[in-house]
C-alpha cells in the first residue's frame, strides 16, 4: 500500500512547490525595473550616423539608469522595417518591444489588431508636453505611438544654381515655379528632379495639388471615409498634367529612383544636375550623404510649396508627417519608461541638434541648429494644419495603386479620372 | 575480389529473410527503406512547399492584411479584381513576351555560338569563360550596374556620343516603348551563358564518329551540324526550353533591381505585381501567387506532355530504378 500510495505523494509536494515558486514570482514588488533582467527590444529606421548612434547612446543611458535592463536596439532600412519585418514580426507573435510606427492608416491598422500598448494613461504627461503633433498617432482618441520627428515636405533647391540662373528670391506661386523652371532650362541644368521610378515621390506632387485644390473640409472629412467624390480630386489631376506639361523634371525620370546613387533624384540636386526637389524633411540628410564628402553642401536651401490658384484649399495646410515610436501590446512596463525617455525634452534636443530630422517635442525647437531645418519647423509652427502624405493617411492598400495611377499621368499614360477611380476601386475592395 | 567475397555473407547475416514470410518482411523493409531515405526531405518539403502552397490558396479566399485575424472571406473576390486589372494583365502579358522572345532569340543564339565554340578555335577556354561570366555575377549586382550603365547620365549614352552618334542617345529603362526590350537584352546578356553552357555539354554526347562517317558520305559542316547535331542536342534544347520558360514566368528580381516593373508598368512581371500590390493585402497577394502558381504548372505541364514526353518516359511517372 505504501508503495501504492508514494507517486501521488511526489505529486502532491510537486504540485505545492510548484505553487509556492509561482506565488513568489507573482509577488509585487517596490521597484520593477531593478527587479530581475528584462530585455527589450528596440526597432528603429536609422542605418546610418548620426541618428543610429543617438539611438545606441540613448539605449546605453537607459541601461546604465536601470540595473538589469538590457536594451536590444537595432536599426532597419526604413521601408524593409514597415512594410516587411514589423507586420512578419507582430504576425509571428514575436513582436519587438519598442518599434517604428508610422502615423494615419498604418497606425490605425496595428492598433485595430490589437498590436499596441495604449500609451493614453501611462503617458498622459508626455503626451500633454508634446501638444498638437501627437495627434496622427491617435486612433478613436486613444493614443498608440509618440513622433519623435515631425515635420512638413517643400522644396529643396541649389542657391546657387538659382543664381546663375538668375533667379533672385525662392517662387512663392506656381506660375514663378515654371519661370524658375524655364530659366535653368536654359542654363543647361534639369529644373526640378522627381523620383517616379520609386513612384512615391511622384505622388506626392498629386497630393499637394489635391492639397491646394481640395478645402480643408474635404481633406479631413473625405480621407477617414473614404469617399473621392468630390471633384477638387480630379482638379488635383488636371493640375498636375497641366504642369507636366511645361516639361519640369529631369531626363527619364519615370525610371529614376529616389535617394539611392547618383542618379537618383536627390543624387542629381547633390551633384548639380537638377537644381529643386519636392521632398520631406529628411531630405538634407539624403542629399548630404550622396555628395563627394558626404557633407549637406553649402548652398542648399528650402521654401515652401508655391501657392496654386484657383483651388479651393487653404494655402496655410501644409503636407508632412513623421516617424513615431509605439509598445508592443505584450511588452514589459519598463518599456514604456524606455518610450518617455526616448520621447523626453531632453533626448529629443539632442536630437534636433544632430540635424537628422525635425523632432517632435516643443522643447526641442530651438535646438535646431540646421537653417533649413529651422526654416522647415518654422513653417510647421505656421501650418493651420498639417495633412499626412496621402498614402500614409490612407493606410498601406492604397500606396501602391494610388502611386502608380498618378505616376500613369506623369508617363503620359493616365487621367486624373483614373487616380479617383483607383482611390474609389481600391476603398471599395477595403 | 576478395572484398566482394567478404561482403557477400555479411548483408545476408542477421535476421535475414526466412522462406516462411517471405512478402510481408521483404515488403515492411522496403518501406523502413523508403521511410528512411525519403521521410525526412518528404516532412520538409510537405513543411515548406506544400504547406505554403495551401496557405496561400487559403488566404487568397480573404481580404487579409496580415495584422488583423483571418476572417473577412469574400469568396474568389481577389482573382476577378486581379484578373480585370488592366497593370496585371499586362504584367502577364509581359511574362509572356519574354517567354516567347527568349525561346525565339536566345536559343538559336545559345545553339549557334555553341556549335562555334564546339570546333577548335584559338583561345576557346577565354571565350567560353567570358560568355559565361554574366551568369556567375550576382543578380543584383548585374541588375545596379545596368541600371547605372542606361540612366539618362550612363555609360551607354556616354558611348553613343562619343561615337558621334548622339541621335541614339535615350533614357533607356524610362522610355515604355522600348523598356521590356531593354529588360529582355539584359536578360539575356545574364542567360546566354547558361544556355551556351548547357548546349555545349549536350554537344559532348554527340559522338564524334558519326560527323565523321558523315564527312566521309559527303556531308558538308551544314549538313552535319542540321541532320546530325541538332537533332542528337534534342533532349538539351527541350530541357533548356522547359528552364527558361519557368524562368521567363517567375522572373523577379532583375526587373526589381532595375525599374521595378516601370515605367508605367512596362517591364512589370506577375512577381514583381505580386510583392508591389500584396503589400498590406497578403489576400490579394496570395491571389496574385496561386494565379502565378497555376499559370507556370499549367505551361509546364503542357510543354512536359508535349515537347518532352520521350525525354522523361517513364521517368516520372513509373519511377527510376
Amino acid at each position: 500500500m505504501m508503495n501504492r500510495r508514494a507517486p501521488s505523494r511526489w505529486a502532491a509536494l510537486a504540485v505545492a512547490s510548484l505553487t509556492v515558486g509561482a506565488l513568489a514570482a507573482c509577488a509585487p514588488t517596490d521597484d520593477s525595473a531593478s527587479e530581475g533582467d528584462v530585455t527589450i527590444r528596440w526597432w528603429h529606421n536609422a542605418t546610418s550616423d548620426p541618428l543610429q548612434g543617438l539611438w545606441a547612446d540613448v539605449a546605453a543611458e537607459f541601461e546604465a539608469a536601470n540595473p538589469g535592463v538590457t536594451v536590444e536596439v537595432t536599426g532597419y532600412q526604413n521601408e524593409d522595417l514597415q512594410r516587411t519585418l514589423i507586420p512578419n514580426a507582430l504576425q509571428s507573435g514575436d513582436a519587438p518591444d519598442i518599434f517604428q510606427v508610422w502615423p494615419g492608416g498604418e497606425v490605425r491598422a496595428q492598433a485595430e489588431a490589437g498590436y499596441l500598448k495604449d500609451l493614453s494613461a501611462v503617458a498622459a504627461d508626455l503626451i500633454a508636453e508634446y501638444g498638437g503633433s501627437v495627434k496622427p498617432w491617435e486612433v478613436d482618441g486613444v493614443q498608440y505611438a509618440m513622433p519623435f520627428s515631425f515635420g512638413i515636405t517643400g522644396i529643396w533647391y541649389n542657391t546657387e544654381l538659382f543664381e546663375q540662373a538668375g533667379i533672385s528670391s525662392p517662387p512663392s506661386t506656381l506660375d514663378e515655379l515654371e519661370d524658375a523652371a524655364a530659366a535653368l532650362k536654359a542654363i543647361g541644368v534639369a529644373p526640378i528632379a522627381v523620383g517616379a521610378g520609386d513612384l512615391w515621390p511622384a505622388g506626392h506632387w498629386w497630393y499637394q495639388f489635391a492639397l491646394n485644390a481640395c478645402s480643408t473640409s474635404v481633406l479631413q472629412q473625405a480621407i477617414p471615409a473614404r469617399d473621392f467624390d468630390d471633384p477638387c480630386w480630379i482638379q488635383a489631376g488636371e493640375n498636375l498634367e497641366a504642369f507636366l506639361e511645361t516639361e519640369p523634371f529631369n531626363d527619364g525620370f519615370l525610371a529614376t529612383p529616389a535617394q539611392t546613387g547618383a542618379d537618383s533624384s536627390a543624387g542629381l540636386v547633390a551633384n548639380g544636375n537638377a537644381a529643386m526637389e519636392f521632398m520631406g524633411p529628411w531630405n538634407s540628410g539624403v542629399i548630404g550623404s550622396l555628395t563627394a564628402d558626404a557633407e549637406v553642401p553649402p548652398w542648399l536651401g528650402w521654401f515652401p510649396f508655391p501657392s496654386v490658384p484657383g483651388g479651393a484649399g487653404d494655402p496655410t495646410v501644409t503636407m508632412g508627417g513623421g516617424d513615431g515610436f509605439g509598445v508592443s501590446a505584450n511588452a514589459p512596463d519598463i518599456a514604456v519608461e524606455l518610450l518617455k525617455y526616448i520621447h523626453s525634452a531632453e533626448v529629443q534636443q539632442r536630437f534636433a541638434a544632430t540635424g537628422a530630422g525635425i523632432a517632435a517635442h516643443p522643447a526641442a525647437a530651438d535646438s535646431l541648429e540646421d537653417e533649413n531645418l529651422r526654416q522647415i519647423a518654422d513653417g510647421l509652427a505656421g501650418s493651420s494644419f498639417v495633412q499626412l502624405w496621402l498614402d500614409s493617411a490612407l493606410g498601406p492598400e492604397f500606396g501602391n495603386p494610388l502611386n502608380q495611377a498618378i505616376v500613369n499621368i506623369f508617363g503620359g499614360v493616365g487621367t486624373p479620372e483614373d487616380v479617383v477611380k483607383a482611390l474609389k476601386d481600391t476603398a471599395a475592395a477595403l | 575480389m576478395t572484398t566482394s567475397l567478404q561482403a557477400g555473407p555479411a548483408v545476408t547475416a542477421g535476421p535475414a529473410p526466412t522462406s516462411r514470410r517471405p512478402r510481408t518482411t521483404g515488403t515492411g523493409r522496403k518501406w523502413l527503406e523508403i521511410g528512411l531515405f525519403a521521410g525526412p526531405a518528404l516532412i520538409v518539403f510537405i513543411m515548406f512547399v506544400i504547406v505554403p502552397v495551401a496557405l496561400a490558396a487559403v488566404y487568397s479566399l480573404y481580404n487579409w492584411n496580415a495584422l488583423g485575424p483571418l476572417e473577412r472571406f469574400i469568396g474568389i473576390d481577389n482573382y476577378v479584381r486581379a484578373l480585370s486589372d488592366p497593370l496585371f494583365l499586362r504584367a502577364i502579358g509581359n511574362n509572356f513576351t519574354i517567354l516567347i522572345a527568349s525561346i525565339l532569340i536566345q536559343g538559336p543564339l545559345a545553339i549557334s555560338i555553341a556549335l562555334l565554340l564546339n570546333r577548335k578555335l584559338p583561345g576557346r577556354a577565354v571565350i567560353r569563360a567570358l560568355i559565361f561570366v554574366p551568369y556567375v555575377l550576382a543578380e543584383v549586382i548585374a541588375g545596379l550596374s545596368w541600371k547605372l550603365l542606361l540612366s539618362p547620365r550612363g555609360g551607354v549614352n556616354a558611348l553613343l556620343e562619343a561615337m558621334g552618334l548622339g541621335d541614339l542617345t535615350q533614357p533607356w529603362l524610362a522610355n515604355p516603348d522600348i523598356a521590356l526590350w531593354v529588360m529582355f537584352s539584359i536578360l539575356t546578356w545574364k542567360y546566354l551563358g547558361f544556355a551556351i553552357l548547357l548546349m555545349l555539354a549536350g554537344l559532348q554526347g554527340v559522338p564524334e564518329e558519326l560527323h565523321e562517317a558523315a564527312a566521309i558520305d559527303g556531308a558538308n559542316w551544314w549538313q552535319i551540324q542540321t541532320r546530325i547535331t541538332l537533332p542528337l542536342l534534342g533532349p538539351t534544347i527541350r530541357i533548356w526550353v522547359f528552364l527558361s520558360m519557368i524562368g521567363s514566368l517567375q522572373l523577379f528580381d532583375m526587373v526589381w533591381v532595375t525599374t521595378k516593373g516601370g515605367p508605367v508598368g512596362a517591364t512589370n512581371t506577375m512577381a514583381v505585381y505580386m510583392i508591389q500590390y500584396g503589400q498590406g493585402q497578403y489576400g490579394y497577394g496570395s491571389a496574385i501567387a496561386v494565379i502565378l502558381f497555376v499559370i507556370s504548372l499549367a505551361v509546364a505541364l503542357v510543354y512536359q506532355r508535349f515537347a518532352m514526353r520521350r525525354d522523361l518516359a517513364g521517368s516520372m511517372t513509373t519511377g527510376v530504378r
